[in-house]
């Protein structure tokens, strides 16, 4: 490991403070990708700002009636609270299908939004990577490249977000919370990760003299008719190939509402207005379902060594949709 | 050839090097303060400072799960965390478990099960597993499959590291006849 210097914030004041001083140090919560990439290399911060002290390490009720996660609270922390797993059901089993219980344990809410897109060689020092290296260009794009990228990749990167939490926040249209020298403000999920165009180092849209504070659950959790399907190779030690969260509002058997959200495949969790908008007023069908998984996948490619995840993703989708619109008793 | 500074040869501070720091550990039940650096992990910490050696160094990068130890009662990776960041804390290694005639009733499982093999995944395997009935979140041998996820045993001697968790978990109730 790199020597480095750190400093620890007492409150969200200093740690603002510190960040907007000191534009090449780097924040750490838990550490288990920061210190992973350190331990790589990939990584060398010369300084560290601990947040680990900060007061945000508690979930309480927000005031239009959702769940406000402060950003240290942990993976498991947020899948067993119990208005958490009684009101937001997706996002307690989008947690438990991921990682292990050490890591999410270990895991908190700001770091798993903020953890860097993974590819087979962003951590491979031997290779080029323009996430790691800008301009050296992406070795998985003409490479290994099962697990990258299907929708939304550049030219010069292909690498996937591999957060399953993740995913289920975006489908619920979770809101984050962030603090920086002006105070504080409110950022949709949709707009918080970055498209990897011709800057993917730049993963997020996080000011780099700001600091996330919490995320909020909006009051609409969808714990009627909900599904996550994850995907892998394996069952451990092993990130999705597809993962699916899917949220529907249903009268009788029409879908009033649809949030669809697919992980494993892009830099961010995927969602696709045109396609959730083609399940509004039907029945959750073979066809129709199929016809919305299709629609978001219209755009995607694939790259040589993954062949099976479009059309993973898509029957993965169909599934979702259709354990979501069958309900609790058919869970 | 080591090249890296042994335990006992202090490292000097330089205006290069940050200065290490002290922070306050318990440690298996003793609190005792140390001095370290800001970048040592715990597990490279514990190892070479505390010589505690019951906590493996395997991956150093997370999905093997042999440096599981108990932080607060909770299960976490010790290769993953910074030593520094942790000051305060109750850690709790293999070591803090119980040795000899005093340990618990799940290391004699484990050798009644012969679920230790090679040896090398066995602390973290415990700490998890201690971690996992912490919890109280696993009732049947698939729940204890699932939730010793990423603990890895590189004998595949999973069989038996699910028996022994089984049994111990489920004492009580055998032993009341149910």
């Amino acid at each position: 490991m790199t020597p480095l210097s750190d400093t620890r914030a007492g409150d969200v004041a200093t740690a603002v403070r510190e960040v907007a001083a000191d534009g090449a140090a780097q924040c750490i919560a838990s550490g288990t990708n920061l210190i992973d990439l350190m331990q790589a290399h990939v990584e060398r911060p010369s300084r560290l700002i601990d947040l680990t002290r900060l007061p945000l390490a508690d979930i309480r009720p927000s005031a239009d009636g959702g769940r406000r996660l402060g950003a240290l609270v942990t993976n498991t922390d947020v899948a067993y609270d119990a208005p958490v797993e009684r009101r937001y059901p997706l996002v307690s089993k989008a947690i438990l299908a991921g990682a292990s219980p050490p890591l999410r344990t270990m895991a908190t809410g700001g770091g798993t939004l903020l953890q860097r897109t993974r590819g087979d060689d962003v951590d491979d020092t031997a290779t080029p990577c323009h996430i790691r290296q800008p301009g050296t260009g992406c070795a998985a794009i003409d490479g290994c490249n099962r697990l990258h990228a299907i929708l939304g990749p550049s030219a010069q990167a292909s690498a996937v977000h591999p957060s399953d939490r993740c995913v289920a926040l975006a489908a619920l249209e979770a809101v984050i919370r962030l603090t920086g020298p002006g105070g504080e403000r409110a950022l949709p999920f949709a707009a918080f990760h970055r498209p990897p165009g011709d800057t993917p180092p730049l993963a997020t849209n996080l000011a780099a003299d700001a600091i996330i504070t919490a995320v909020d659950l909006p009051p609409k959790g969808f714990a009627a008719h909900h599904a996550y399907l994850q995907i892998r190779d394996r069952t451990s030690d092993a990130f999705a190939l597809v993962s699916v969260a899917a949220a529907l509002a249903m009268d009788g058997d029409t879908i009033t509402a649809a949030r669809l959200a697919l992980g494993g495949v892009a830099h961010q969790p995927w969602r696709d207005r045109d396609a959730e908008a083609r399940l509004k007023g039907q029945s959750a069908t073979r066809d129709h379902v199929q016809r919305a998984a299709d629609a978001l996948l219209r755009d995607a490619r694939g790259f040589g060594h993954h062949p099976v995840t479009i059309e993973l993703a898509q029957r993965a989708m169909g599934r979702a949709l259709r354990r979501a619109a069958a309900g609790e008793a058919h869970r | 050839m080591h090249h890296t500074p042994a335990h006992d040869v202090p490292m000097q501070p330089t205006a290069s090097w940050p200065a290490k720091r002290r922070i306050t550990l318990t440690v298996n039940g003793a609190a005792k303060p140390f001095d370290v650096a800001p970048w040592p992990t715990r597990l490279d910490a514990r190892r070479e400072s505390l010589e505690l050696t019951g906590t493996k160094k395997r991956c150093d990068h997370g999905p093997c799960g042999a440096c599981t130890v108990l932080v607060d009662g909770r299960r976490i990776l010790a290769c993953l965390t910074l030593a520094i960041m942790k000051d305060g804390a109750a850690v709790t290694t293999v070591e803090g478990l119980g040795e000899g005639d005093a340990r618990p009733p799940l290391q004699h499982a484990f050798v009644e099960h012969d679920a230790c093999q090679c040896g090398d995944g066995t602390p973290g395997q415990i700490c998890s597993a201690v971690g996992l009935m912490t919890e109280g979140r696993a009732n049947t041998a698939d729940d204890i499959r699932e939730r010793m996820r990423g603990t890895l045993c590189w004998c595949g001697a999973y069989p038996n590291i699910v028996a022994a968790i089984d049994q111990v978990m489920h004492a009580g109730e055998r032993g009341a006849g149910r």
